[in-house]
């Protein structure tokens, strides 16, 4: 990069310092640098986060809230400390309201079975949004089917935008949980969440927000939004992978019952009766993926570190370059241009199908996703069976940018 | 170059302008194929003369590589014998997975080879031959959907 094109393209921190920190950025792709551009699906590790738990493995494992031995009270410190920081992280009450679970699927799985099966009768609603995450629709689906309640889809517009007062309309006092992302995966686009959930709230509607695409993003702060339920996962927010978080009111998981029975969620147990242990345990049952939450830990460690607002800047700089670039390209169109959008750009390119050109661009070491992106219904509405996303993280750079949009062309004269 | 091996001319041309592309009326048997990954989808039809495949039209969306490969299977198999088109699906099957399996005698249906380097690729050009063979194995019009998980 020369100094006239820094010039135009500021970068504010030392972004060198921060790629050298995640070391799968340096390695090659069929003989080209890895220009990593999927970090919607999953973003990389850094190097502390990989330290944490090797170190884990190495030196610390045992089961935890079991044993009185010594490597058992290291894990389990190392556990808990973890929890103790993601409640910090996202600014809950308590500790007792960070649930550990394997990921955002399960959490939202967990708050449709545990709190909304036992309280929905027939003709009762749920309402989520038209951009909605696979996992965001099915468990409630799933829940319909078992309790005779509607699931009820509020509508987004051309720019995929959600509008609150499309959403508020649909509120009434069948609504017994709203349900939406924070941050659309296929889209982009950033939901008036706080509006929602104060006018949910207002309804005496419970709030669930799907936070996945969020909390790499944006500092995220539950007693600020509100909401009852918040749910994301470490893999997206550079942790491990089977690892994720849900956060829940506490008078709320007080009242849910367990969701799943083993170890660590009871008391005592007779055949007679069970006692079901208190809060968090209560919804962690069995042996955890306790060296994924370390590294959980590690990851919020990280992301604490960072010049947030420097990172957001940054992100954003990235998605309006990416933006401007793309858009030149004759034939490409953006899928997706919501006012305010998240740090992705969902396109397609008139005679490339999104799989031909997501083989294409990895031929010159670039990883995108394509597909439907498990927003098949988003697809349905902007009838496309599938587009191209470039998802860019803190560590992205604009040479990157440039590579895409090159590796596009390429693609586009290949086709043409 | 290894992306010219998969996207060879004939691959793209077929893409361009796919073979036997649209609807059958009347149609002896009709399936849909389904690649769940990443939303490919197409209907087979076929009608019989005989033992013979007498016609066959694709239709549906997918890649290149996915629409290449059925236009190039409808060429292929018409006026061939069902166990005829039976057996060549096994050799693409062959040719599409088996490193060591030969195009020879595949006339241009060896294109398809270059898809083995890439085994994510590998079910968008084979969802028409399972659908393909879907279709000659049901009786009726409507045989059950065919997907590639």
């Amino acid at each position: 990069m020369n100094n006239i094109a820094m010039a135009e393209r500021p970068v504010n921190f030392d972004l060198g310092a921060l790629r050298r920190q995640f070391p799968i950025l340096a390695r090659m792709v069929r003989g080209k640098p890895l220009a990593y551009l999927d970090n919607g699906a999953s973003a990389q590790r850094p190097n502390s986060v990989i330290a944490a738990v090797d170190d884990y493995e190495r030196n610390h494992h045992a089961n935890i809230h079991r044993g009185v031995h010594t490597l058992s009270q290291e894990a389990t410190a190392l556990y808990e400390s973890a929890r103790d920081r993601v409640r910090q992280f996202i600014n809950a009450r308590s500790r007792n309201e960070i649930i550990f679970v394997r990921g955002t699927t399960e959490a939202i799985n967990l708050v449709a079975q545990s709190y909304a099966r036992p309280i929905l009768k027939a003709g009762d609603e749920i309402l989520i949004t038209h951009l909605e995450h696979h996992a965001n629709i099915v468990p409630w689906q799933m829940v319909c089917e078992q309790t005779g309640a509607k699931l009820v889809v509020a509508p987004i517009d051309s720019r995929g935008e959600v509008h609150f007062e499309a959403v508020a309309a649909l509120m009434s006092g069948r609504t017994k949980l709203f349900a939406c992302a924070h941050v659309s995966n296929a889209l982009g686009t950033v939901l008036p969440v706080r509006r929602l959930i104060a006018a949910a709230k207002a309804r005496g509607i419970a709030t669930l927000i799907d936070g996945a695409q969020a909390v790499s993003h944006m500092a995220v702060d539950v007693q600020e939004l509100d909401c009852d339920f918040y749910a994301f996962s470490s893999h997206k927010m550079f942790g491990p992978t089977g690892v994720g978080v849900l956060y829940g009111r506490e008078q709320l998981l007080e009242r849910m019952p367990p969701w799943q029975g083993g170890g660590e969620m009871i008391l005592a147990v007779t055949f007679a009766k069970t006692t079901y242990n208190v809060l968090p345990n209560k919804f962690e049952a069995g042996t955890p993926n306790i060296s994924g939450v370390v590294g959980l830990g590690a990851a919020v460690d990280f992301i604490e570190g960072l010049d947030r607002g420097a990172a957001q800047a940054h992100e954003n700089a990235l998605l309006d370059y990416a933006t401007a670039a793309l858009s030149k390209i004759p034939g490409l169109r953006i899928v997706g241009s919501a006012a305010e959008k998240a740090s992705l750009v969902s396109f397609v390119v008139d005679g490339v199908h999104p799989h031909d050109l997501g083989t294409i661009l990895d031929e010159d070491g670039i990883a995108i996703r394509t597909g439907h992106h498990c927003a098949m219904p988003v697809m349905d509405f902007f009838k496309l069976p599938a587009t191209a996303r470039a998802s860019f993280a803190i560590y992205n750079t604009f040479d990157e940018i440039d590579r895409l949009a090159a590796g596009v062309e390429r693609a586009r004269r290949m086709f043409a | 170059m290894e992306l010219n091996d998969l996207y060879r001319d004939v691959i793209l041309d077929h893409n361009r302008q796919p073979r036997n592309f649209g609807g059958l009326e009347p149609a002896d048997a009709s399936v849909e194929g389904f690649n769940p990954m990443c939303g490919d989808r197409l209907t087979v039809r076929v009608r019989f003369d005989g033992d013979k495949i007498g016609d066959i039209r694709f239709e549906g969306q997918g890649c290149a590589i996915s629409t290449a490969s059925a236009s190039l299977m409808t060429e292929a198999v018409k006026g061939r014998t069902r166990a005829e088109a039976l057996e060549l699906f096994e050799r693409i099957h062959r040719l599409l997975t088996d490193d060591a399996a030969s195009g020879e005698e595949l006339g241009k249906l060896a294109a398809l080879s270059g898809v083995r380097a890439y085994p994510a690729r590998v079910k968008c050009a084979s969802l028409c031959w399972h659908t393909l063979v879907s279709a000659l194995r049901s009786s009726g019009p409507q045989a059950p959907a065919v997907t590639t998980e």
